[in-house]
């Protein structure tokens, strides 16, 4: 019990913090089960997700500053889904793979130019930076809100994809990429739907995220977006509940270790725990095997 | 006597509850021209990726000239999904060499879909298959201290093309080659290792009648001049029946018929199975 | 065929040997606080860890992202073996002088520093070298990482000075060096891609299954290739520690990979020289020649500082959109003097 409350605060930033991994990991692992491209760029997506609300909130009014940084977001996945991936699609895989670093050089370059350089403050909303107590200790809400947001938005993705038109365009397309299009698949709207929805729930996850961590530099996206990637590798890539665990076991885990006192090596246990699983079982928790044919 | 090159024992490939191959046990002797047939989707590849080290079978041995090469048995909780029997008799140690040691001992293989280096030339494709024999070690090779070696390796290389014909095209990116062509350098990078056994993983595949009758002469000429021992899988009934001595039928990863060329056009399983419904010649 | 390759090796020579008399003329004649020295200086660097990440990306298609952690490896050994002791008291000021208390020669530390990235490397590789391309990069990606947190640790601080940054070690000012290490370093790789195992790695690159069936050793051979594609990358992050003359392991993120991977491409997958070319191209562009567009004119929009890296990412972004096989696609300089056949180029 005495531990318990001791690191409850850890346990409970470590919750939160995996929901705002899984938001972020949803988008890889879903574009990586339909193109299987590792999106280098989501996390950057993530991080001009988080400057649009600043310099939104600057002159704009909350109510209208929320939804703009959603629709912005999602235009800015879309447009680079069409001007990066799609001319690409038919050439070697590592070449959209490059397309992606380059996308990421380019994003934090663009951001760099636009800020500045030094980090931007993260506007403070109101009700999300509420102090909540806990038993003994004290908490954000947003670390609350966080870990119950994430999962309402899955469970409304799972629905989506389980029980609509596109949804099944989804399914198709992650299974059998030609096939899908011989079957009158629209392959293009079905790849931009799944670009604009993860997109979407970056930027859900960079309010979570940058609330609680209250900066925003060029950079602020690469670290949480290698870190959702390997929970959406932990998880099985391609498999969206297996996304969630897999950042839910991270966040926890890499908070439990900031709080041993261990924070140098808190992204470093994150990468370890991600070979650790690839060598085990290199198709995550939950990933389906693939077998070359020869 | 002419001796067993090839000998597979009761060997069972199983993808999870798909069995693949079930108990196939055949032989391949010395000097014999062997084909094995059946359906699609009868088993005959996955046979050949055990043999190559591709697969590791669920259970059965397979011998190279007389000694066990590879060897598996169900263990644990394979024991109890194993669904071909005899498990119980393998309790020897498991051989599961890699497909790169197989070729070693002397068993080459050519690929159903072409497998070419595609973007390195005729020469280099030829040449690469003479790397595993070589004696030097990376840092020789680099410093050129492996002249003699290299030269070796050159000549036997350039002497295969020019005995196979295709000494004019050395220079060409293999990727860029005509179907049919790139069929016969997949043949001659396979000879280029100086195996004893050649396995050929549908060699007639998309050929027509006219360059059918070439490969078989080109298959005879080569067992010839290389002492080899072939073993094949094909479709093309007319190939297979002027070819081969012995033919070994496969469906649904069962053997159903072995014989001669004859027996197996009179064997009413096989007919019924196989060619009475797929005879497309 | 024997004349043709007695050709190459004539062009090629003749080529270098106008190089480095270039850059020795250069030396004597331009002032020395000229921007293009670093310019120089860097490229250097810059191409010696691309084409030894070409070897291994590009060559024997590893697609590894591990490149900055070896980088890191060879720059932290260099630095740590070869401060001065009589300066290791202030450089490792909270670490009491440090454990180490001796000074390697250069050249030694030089060649410590490759093989410690190449031991690291052949660690990493035991168990990441059987997976497959995209958990392979994301997997040595980590590696990079963790690498660098165990520089950073505050427990390694007495080795590595944790995250103060180390200084005093012997580096050269001579332009000339810079080419002549790098130089003979991506002579090296040369000699091997062209040698037997040259062959191997390629062959490994087009068709795994079909180069074991042919006997190659893939888990060898790919070892081989990722500990040799290391020691050079060590090499070169040595040379990076040298041409900055201080260190901090914060340099050596995985924006460093990114950056190197970009040349790779923009040079082209497979060339040597289009590794070497887009490295000098790269660093020339990004920290000389856009200079201009980070001064703000008057009446001229959107000049400001930061402008210059957006112009740059753009046109990086359109090399890899619509010349995906960089300036050389697989040719090396040699090529370029031959002949090539008329009939070749309108088929393809």
């Amino acid at each position: 019990m005495d531990w318990l409350s001791k690191n409850l605060p850890y346990l409970i930033s470590g919750v939160a913090t995996g929901g705002q991994y899984a938001m972020i990991a949803i988008g890889y692992t879903m574009v990586y089960g339909i193109l299987r491209l590792i999106n280098f760029a989501h996390g950057d997506i993530f991080m001009v997700a988080g400057l649009v609300m600043v310099y939104a909130s600057a002159s704009l009014p909350l109510w209208l500053s929320i939804p703009l940084v959603l629709a912005a977001t999602v235009a800015l996945g879309f447009v680079i889904e069409r001007v990066a991936y799609k001319p690409l699609r038919a050439a070697p895989r590592m070449s959209a793979m490059i397309s992606a670093i380059g996308v990421s050089y380019l994003l934090q370059n663009v951001a760099l130019y636009v800020t500045g350089g030094p980090a931007k403050i993260y506007p403070e909303l109101p009700f999300l930076n509420n102090p909540v107590p806990i038993g003994s200790a004290t908490t954000k809400m947003v670390n609350l809100v966080t870990p119950i947001l994430t999962i309402v938005l899955v469970f409304a993705l799972l629905w989506l994809i389980n029980h609509t038109k596109v949804g099944m365009a989804m399914r198709a397309a992650a299974k059998d990429f030609e096939t899908s299009q011989l079957m009158g698949i629209k392959i293009n709207s079905v790849i931009s739907v799944t670009f604009v929805i993860g997109s979407f729930l970056a930027a859900v996850g960079s309010i979570m995220y940058f609330t609680s961590y209250t900066s925003v530099v060029p950079t602020s996206g690469a670290m949480p977006g290698l870190k959702a990637f390997v929970a959406a590798v932990f998880g099985g890539i391609g498999s969206i509940p297996g996304a969630v665990i897999g950042a839910f076991i991270i966040g926890i885990c890499e908070n439990i270790i900031k709080g041993l006192g261990w924070t140098t090596f808190s992204d470093a246990f994150t990468f370890a725990l991600l070979i650790v699983i690839l060598v085990a079982k290199p198709t995550g928790l939950f990933g389906e095997k693939a077998t070359d044919k020869v | 006597m002419t001796q067993n090159v090839l000998h597979l024992d009761h060997i069972t490939m199983q993808f999870g509850g798909v069995v693949a191959v079930n108990d196939l046990s055949l032989d391949v002797n010395e000097g014999e021209i062997v084909a094995l047939i059946g359906p699609n989707g009868a088993g005959k590849t996955t046979a050949f990726n055990c043999i190559t080290g591709v697969y590791e079978p669920s259970n059965g041995r397979v011998d190279f000239l007389g000694a066990p090469m590879v060897q598996n048995h169900p263990q644990g909780k394979m024991k109890k999904l194993y669904a071909g029997g005899q498990a119980a008799d393998y309790t020897g140690t498991v051989l599961s060499p890699t497909p790169d040691r197989i070729t070693r001992l002397g068993i080459a293989r050519t690929f159903q879909n072409i497998r070419l280096f595609s973007s390195l030339s005729v020469f280099e494709n030829v040449l690469i298959a003479k790397h595993m024999r070589a004696k030097h070690n990376f840092f020789t090779a680099a410093c050129r201290l492996n002249h003699a070696e290299e030269k070796r390796m050159r000549e036997e290389s350039m002497a295969l093309l020019e005995e196979q014909g295709m000494a004019h095209l050395k220079d060409e990116t293999a990727g860029s080659l005509p179907y049919g062509i790139q069929r016969r350098l997949e043949i001659a990078r396979a000879l280029a290792t100086d195996p004893k056994l050649l396995l050929l993983d549908e060699p007639a595949a998309g050929m027509n009648p006219q360059e059918t009758l070439e490969l078989t002469e080109f298959i005879h000429e080569v067992r010839g001049k290389h002492n080899l021992t072939v073993f094949m899988i094909e479709h093309h009934m007319d190939l297979v029946m002027q070819i081969s001595e012995r033919i070994y039928v496969l469906d649904f990863g069962q053997l159903i018929a072995s014989g001669t060329p004859e027996e197996i056009q009179n064997n009413q399983r096989v007919i019924d199975a196989y060619l009475g419904v797929d005879e497309d010649g | 065929m024997k004349g043709k390759n007695v050709q190459k090796l004539f062009f090629e020579l003749v080529a270098i040997a106008a190089l480095f008399c270039a850059v020795a003329l250069m030396e004597r004649f331009v002032p020395a606080g000229h921007m293009i020295f670093p310019v120089l200086k860097k490229g250097c660097v810059y191409a010696l860890a691309a084409v030894s990440m070409n070897l291994l990306n590009g060559f024997t298609g590893l697609f590894s992202l591990g490149h900055a952690g070896f980088m890191l490896i060879g720059a932290y050994t260099y630095a740590v073996l070869t401060i001065p002791p009589e300066a290791r008291g202030s450089v490792y000021q909270y670490y009491e002088g440090g454990v180490i208390q001796f000074a390697l020669p250069w050249i030694a530390a030089l060649v410590l520093a490759g093989l410690a990235a190449a031991l690291f490397a052949f660690l990493i590789g035991l168990p990441v070298l059987r997976l497959k391309s995209d958990y392979l990069a994301i997997a040595t990606l980590g590696f990079a990482e963790i690498i660098r947190a165990l520089v950073l640790w505050d427990g390694a601080g007495p080795l590595t000075n944790a995250s103060n940054i180390l200084r005093k070690y012997p580096a050269f000012n001579s332009t000339l060096f810079y080419f002549a290490v790098a130089g003979f370093c991506i002579f090296l790789i040369v000699l091997l891609i062209n040698s037997s195992y040259g062959r191997a790695f390629k062959a490994i690159r087009d068709d795994e299954i079909a180069a074991e069936a042919m006997g190659i050793n893939l888990a060898r051979h790919k070892m081989l290739s990722f500990t040799i594609s290391s020691f050079f990358a060590g090499v070169s992050g040595a040379l990076l520690a040298m041409f900055q003359a201080t260190l901090q392991a914060n340099t050596f993120k995985s924006a460093m990979t990114y950056e190197i991977l970009l040349i790779v491409v923009i040079g082209g997958m497979g060339s040597v020289t289009g590794s070497c070319l887009a490295s000098f191209l790269f660093v020339a562009s990004s920290e000389w020649w856009l200079r201009f567009l980070d001064k703000s004119y008057p009446g001229v929009p959107f000049l400001r500082t930061g402008f210059r890296m957006v112009v740059f990412s753009v046109i990086i972004m359109i090399f890899v959109l619509f010349f995906r096989k960089g300036i050389m696609g697989s040719r090396e300089l040699s090529d370029l003097f031959r002949r090539r056949p008329k009939k070749k180029e309108a088929a393809k």
